[in-house]
């Protein structure tokens, strides 16, 4: 099982914060295709945007692999400092 | 010394520290990061900092070994602000100390160059009438972090 997070804007747009998934094996840019497919609304936050993807907290590119148990982090870029 | 937190930070005090046990350091830089009036055109009354906690400590330190692995650095200090803050506030503490300026220079524009591209923070703005809106990121910092890369490649 695989722990999905959200965050700021992408976390309002999606009005979702987590979701737990087995997405094991998936690379991380054919799981923001098979999101994608929920809706309108989660195909243009997810596809159409930027997006920066974690996994376990450091982040990867589009083609890397999620694990068994990995946790999976979905956010815009970032805005601070 | 990497610190996320909600709090206001005190700036003798963060000099102390970045000076503390050690004489050899000649060299101080500290930058601060603060809440400004305007923002892409709008006015801006407050500011909400979102972070993904469980990243931001991680990936902090690890940009702290980053640059040391860059420069010989004495102290390093990274403090980030989240929550509510207020116009005029500090956001953010970049400190570094090292026994001559030039090392001190590069690595407190590096970790802030860096930290600005990576490192899980959002700001999300009150403006006029009331209206939240986040803050789009901004190109100038992609190519900021990005001219590191070099420097990066060949140490």
């Amino acid at each position: 099982m695989n722990k999905i997070l959200f965050f700021a804007q992408l976390r309002e747009r999606l009005e979702c914060d987590e979701l737990d998934l087995d997405v094991a094996g998936l690379s991380v840019g054919e799981l923001r295709q098979q999101l994608a497919q929920k809706n309108k609304r989660w195909q243009k936050w997810l596809l159409d945007k930027d997006v920066l993807v974690a996994v376990n907290q450091a982040l990867v590119a589009a083609d890397s692999r999620i694990g068994e148990g990995d946790e999976v982090a979905m956010f815009p870029p970032v805005t601070g400092g | 010394m990497i610190r996320v937190q909600q709090a206001d930070f005190d700036m003798n005090q963060e000099y102390q520290a970045l000076i503390s046990d050690n004489s050899s350091s000649g060299a101080v830089v500290m930058f601060v990061g603060r809440v400004r009036d305007v923002n892409q055109g709008h006015q801006i009354d407050e500011l909400y900092l979102e972070h993904y906690p469980e990243m931001t400590n991680k990936y902090l330190s690890q940009l702290e070994r980053q640059a040391r692995a860059l420069w010989p650095l004495e102290n390093v200090s990274v403090i980030h602000r989240v929550g509510p803050l207020q116009l005029e506030d500090k956001i953010v503490l970049v400190g570094v100390s090292s026994v001559h300026r030039e090392a001190a220079f590069e690595a407190a524009q590096y970790l802030m160059d860096l930290l600005k591209t990576n490192a899980p923070f959002w700001k999300k703005e009150v403006i006029e009438g009331g209206h939240n809106r986040w803050v789009e990121a901004n190109h100038k910092d992609t190519i900021a972090a990005a001219q590191w890369a070099e420097v990066e490649r060949l140490a």
